[in-house]
């Protein structure tokens, strides 16, 4: 069975798997940014990527703004709608059970997603790569914009995750968590660190979509269905772990490429067995210890 | 006393006519979700359990008991039995894995454990993948009932509703009931008065996971079929916008809440994309303005009147749950 498996088909479904394992470790660190200060699931999250990926087909569409342009003014765009989300929506929510908070950012989801579904139909629209062709490397072929998102994301995750760690800003956002009255008596408005850190969260989000443009097609979906991973990709690397979040993001999108390669069937359903396992297995984590479980 | 009475029996007599006024599938279809939504509220309204993924036991059980019914010749309680008995043995695994975590991680987990179902009875050649499971045959009722019209099977569907509202009446004012309420509200002191919370909550998972199979097994028998539809998410979903509407730990509330979303969405069917864009807003309106839900605000307000009118009325119990968990 393993003579039938070519070099270039396991450099190809190993490429594609960075590919998604870039999306989901970028997806989940965001998503683990915002409950780690705010201890809000934001199931919003997938509808804000689809809305960066859908900014950005509208931008080039209507208005003839490129790429480039675009992976700047979207997330822009889109976090100030993640802030305006957070004071009407999330705010008023934020002493009561995290249950609320959960199924409020699904109740917007399910709007978004609904309007965007209503306007642009369900078929998925093209964009086309900015950096068109690409490189023979002999056992196979890398396209150009493969290429920058792997290396776009890499730089993104390891970026935010050293604000958020090793800076004297991360560590206030830390200990807003921790301890909002203390953080507080310092002099530091904590609810506009919330607000803020909920937009750029939101971002993060609306980056990945512009992102994910080219690679994938645009379509209202494409939250939705990705934030089935995500949610599995954030319970196996533990609630509110940045690294554990990157790391598992990367992990689990090679190995679902690695399934595709030996059980083809299994490669939809092998992140959920694998989340499974872990929860047998570590029930607190693959990474807990590093956060909070 | 006596005004609960009357109210009873004039929503027996109400039910019992019904049929003869309206389109009696839209009917059953309301009282399938009415066992569903007590399902679910027994695990979120009396428990603080969010199970984000309900549907895996509605549809499984719908695929199960539709299969059941088409391979064997065995009646059909028993084949809604046979659902009730999948979907529970689903639940004690579901629950064994996902209550490892609690609050927001156990949603995401059952979630994510929904979707895995889904996949699963996607490709198992048994569900007909995207075709689905048709013409599942109405046998006789005890082998000797034949109810097979709409209009008789409406009164088979009343009964055994009426039956699972019963007996999540008895579950929920039971002793284990009370307990269950007590882990809701402050879980840590329930342990230390010597329970163990994880075993009560199993318990109501598995409970609560049989009773949406007889909602789901209930369905494939009143449509005559079983889709991919019923074990996916905007099933779930619904169930989470009933219980809430109605008003979320209150004994009728998911009733009242079943009901009008089914009504919602049936008119709404034409619309497209409408029927869910209003779910979400009318999920967020209940959700930021009014988290009681319709019976729940309505509860509220009659202790209110009573308590100013000076009479010392029993409290209700429900009163006091408008929120889950802490």
């Amino acid at each position: 069975m393993f003579d039938m498996i070519s070099p270039q088909l396991v450099f190809g479904q190993l490429l594609i798997g960075l590919i998604n394992g870039s999306f989901y470790a970028m997806l989940s660190m965001g998503l683990a940014i915002i409950f780690g200060l705010m201890n809000v699931v934001n199931f919003a999250h997938g509808a804000q990527y689809m809305l960066g990926a859908f900014a950005a087909w509208v931008l080039l569409n209507y208005l003839g703004v490129p790429y480039w342009p675009a992976l700047f003014i979207v997330p822009v765009v889109v976090a100030l709608f993640g802030i305006l989300l957070e004071r009407l929506v999330l705010k008023p929510l934020q002493n009561l059970d995290h249950l609320y908070g959960l199924l409020a950012t699904y109740a917007v989801a399910l709007i978004v997603e609904g309007l965007v579904r209503q306007r642009y139909g369900s078929t998925g629209l093209p964009y086309g790569s900015p950096i068109p062709g690409g490189v023979n490397l002999g056992f196979m072929f890398l396209p150009y914009y493969r290429l920058w998102v792997v290396v776009f994301s890499i730089v993104t995750c390891l970026g935010t995750w050293l604000l958020i760690e090793h800076t004297k800003l991360g560590a206030y956002l830390r200990a807003a968590n921790e301890r909002p009255d203390i953080v507080e008596s310092f002099g530091i408005n904590v609810p506009r660190m919330v607000t803020l850190t909920y937009g750029l969260g939101v971002g993060l989000a609306a980056l990945s979509g512009v992102l994910a443009a080219p690679v994938y097609q645009v379509s209202p979906s494409m939250g939705s269905s990705i934030m089935i991973v995500i949610f599995a990709v954030v319970v196996i690397g533990g609630m509110g772990s940045i690294i554990g979040a990157i790391a598992t993001g990367y992990m689990l999108g090679i190995l679902e490429a690695m399934t595709k390669i030996i059980y083809p069937a299994g490669a939809s359903t092998v992140i959920f067995v694998f989340m499974i396992l872990a929860l047998i297995i570590r029930p607190n984590g693959l990474f807990a210890g590093a956060g909070k479980s | 006393m006596n005004i609960r009475l009357l109210w009873f029996v004039l929503l027996a007599v109400i039910l019992i006519a019904a049929p003869f006024f309206t389109y009696p599938v839209t009917l059953m279809t309301i009282l399938c979700f009415v066992i569903f939504a007590c399902s679910f509220n027994l695990l979120l309204g009396y428990t603080g359990l969010l199970c984000f993924g309900h549907a895996m036991f509605f549809g499984g059980a719908a695929y199960i008991t539709g299969y059941i019914l088409k391979t064997t010749h065995i009646s059909l309680e028993l084949a809604l039995l046979g659902g009730v008995g999948a979907a529970s043995l689903l639940g004690l695994l579901v629950g064994w894995i996902s209550l490892r975590r609690s609050g927001i991680q156990f949603a995401m987990i059952t979630f994510a454990i929904a979707q895995f179902i889904y996949f699963i009875m996607l490709q198992l050649p048994f569900t007909g993948g995207e075709d689905g499971m048709q013409g599942i045959p109405r046998t006789k009722l005890f082998g000797l009932l034949d109810a097979s019209t709409s209009l008789e099977f409406y009164y088979v569907v009343l009964a055994i509703t009426a039956l699972s509202v019963a007996l999540f009446y008895r579950i929920v004012h039971s002793p284990f009931g009370e307990i269950l309420k007590a882990i809701r509200d402050n879980e840590p002191r329930v342990e230390s008065l010597g329970f163990k919370p994880e075993r009560y909550k199993l318990v109501a998972f598995v409970l609560s996971a049989g009773m949406a199979g007889l909602a789901g097994g209930l369905k494939a028998t009143v449509y005559q079929f079983a889709t991919l539809t019923d074990v996916s998410f905007p099933i779930s979903s619904e169930v989470i916008l009933m219980t809430l509407l109605g008003g979320l730990g209150t004994l009728t509330g998911p009733m009242v809440g079943a009901g009008l979303i089914i009504l919602l969405n049936d008119y709404l069917s034409s619309f497209g994309e409408w029927a869910l864009i209003s779910q979400g807003v009318i999920l967020l309106i209940v959700i930021i303005f009014f988290r009681r839900g319709l019976v729940g605000e309505l509860n509220a307000l009659m202790w209110k009147m009573r308590t100013r009118a000076g009479s010392k009325g029993s409290a209700s119990t429900e009163l006091a749950s408008g929120s889950p968990g802490e």
